[in-house]
């Protein structure tokens, strides 16, 4: 079992170059556009994925998402974790 | 249930802009009869197929050929995919894109590049391209695409010359920049099934190329997406050919022609359908081409009973024409294939000879 790719609380997370979300009525709504590959943003993920603009930190957006959709802070945090690191394993993310 | 009720919406689009090319790759995809210049779409005709197959839910454009940068009005085809709201992938040889070039298309709009690398060690790669000189000028151009903050791919064909060193390969994608690389071991349609006995490496060759680029993935997590093409002549099951005829890609040749997959013209009997005459959404829905092995109704035994026909879809059509002379044959390289002998056959046929190069 390896490491996940860590997500400290002070990255500003953003799509790099070449990675766009966009929205798409025939393919079912928000998707990541990215070299060859296209996946899925459910709402969560979107949510997420909209607040990484390279100016707030993982911290932020943590706050933000929870004070938005009124749910537990830590809970938020995990997925956030989850969600990022698996995007940055994926070079579809960049942790500056 | 048979047919499909509804037709599903294509996500991919390979748009292939001339079959032109400075190189001479023996395994190139192009077909053998290669359209000529006169016969390729002008850039306005292309715009209108990238709004056309945006409206029909495509979502990436894949710029390829040939070698696209052959086209003058390139950097007018990538604002038009832009415009269109597409993904757009540039498929370059590298060899006659200018750095002064590539930053146009990355002003127009270009998302992301993708640049052949026929070997590590250089003698070799510039051999298999038939062009002396050009992995110097893919090694430079690879360095202008880093530079300007494009994602880079490098694309690598795996064959019997160089299946020795995929661990080299990629090693020099990562020095090169590259956040993604294809290892593509060949396959066998087009320049490929002509240079056949000259390309294929042994079962032995393939099992260590395998093993390799699994612990490469695993030693670079994070740092290089690695994809891989597996090599069908040794597999047990067949590939999911294009996703499924008809149900997520298209391609259209240089000349307008529309196809469910690159090599869709070895079938005879195939009724294709142009640009210039149809729009994509109704060459999509209703040509012939597409039609024909939508769904499973033209399916036969093994595959028609088979627990994994919506999975694989039954494997290739071109490759079970090609093997076996019946393009709704089950894909021989399946084992439950009763034509499954022909491709361990034809694996077994191994000969140094020389490289029957294409040439545009």
């Amino acid at each position: 079992m390896t490491e996940q790719i860590a997500v400290p609380n002070s990255a500003h997370p953003r799509l790099p170059r070449g990675v766009r979300l966009t929205y798409n009525e025939a393919q079912g709504g928000w998707l990541l556009l990215a070299p060859e590959r296209v996946f899925k943003a459910d709402t969560i993920s979107h949510e997420v994925l909209k607040r990484c603009t390279g100016e707030a930190t993982v911290e932020q957006i943590v706050d933000d998402l929870a004070k938005t959709f009124n749910a537990p802070r830590e809970r938020i945090h995990a997925d956030v974790v989850k969600l990022l690191g698996g995007l940055a394993e994926k070079k579809l993310l960049e942790l500056a | 249930m048979n047919a499909p009720t509804t037709i599903p919406a294509p996500l991919g689009l390979l748009a292939e802009l001339t079959h032109r090319c400075p190189l001479g790759c023996p395994y190139c995809s192009n077909p053998l009869a290669l359209d000529q210049r006169v016969d390729e779409l002008d850039t306005a005709t292309w715009a209108r197929v990238f709004r056309e197959a945006a409206g029909l839910g495509v979502l990436q454009v894949h710029l390829s050929g040939g070698e696209p940068a052959a086209r003058r009005d390139l950097a007018d085809i990538v604002k038009a995919a832009r415009e269109a709201g597409l993904y757009s992938n540039l498929i370059t040889s590298a060899v006659g894109l200018t750095p002064r070039t590539l930053a146009t298309l990355a002003d127009a709009g270009l998302d992301h590049v993708q640049i052949s690398i026929q070997d590590s060690e250089e003698q070799s790669a510039d051999h298999i391209a038939g062009y002396p000189g050009a992995s110097q000028r893919k090694r430079a151009l690879a360095a202008e695409v880093v530079k300007l903050d494009l994602p880079l791919t490098v694309n690598m064909v795996v064959h019997r010359a160089n299946i020795a060193r995929v661990g080299a390969m990629v090693e020099l994608a990562l020095a090169l920049g590259a956040s993604r690389v294809e290892i593509a071991h060949v396959q066998y349609y087009g320049w490929a099934l002509e240079n056949r006995a000259a390309l294929m490496p042994s079962r032995e060759q393939v099992e260590q190329a395998v093993a390799e680029v699994e612990r490469l993935r695993e030693a670079h997590r994070g740092r290089i997406v690695i994809d891989a093409v597996v090599p069908d002549y040794y597999a047990r099951y067949p590939k999911p050919c294009v996703g499924g005829w008809g149900r997520r890609s298209l391609n259209v040749t240089p000349a307008g022609r529309v196809l469910p997959c690159h090599a869709a013209e070895v079938i005879p009997g195939l009724e294709f359908w142009n640009v210039r005459e149809h729009s994509l959404g109704e060459i999509w829905r209703a040509s012939p081409a597409f039609m024909a092995f939508r769904g499973n109704d033209w399916m036969q035994e093994p595959c028609r009973s088979c627990a994994l026909k919506e999975k694989d879809f039954g494997g290739c059509r071109c490759q079970a024409f090609l093997l076996t002379g019946d393009a709704a044959a089950a894909d021989p390289v399946c084992h439950l294939s009763p034509h499954h002998h022909v491709v361990e056959q034809l694996a077994a046929v191994r000969e140094n000879q020389p490289y029957r190069y294409r040439h545009s």
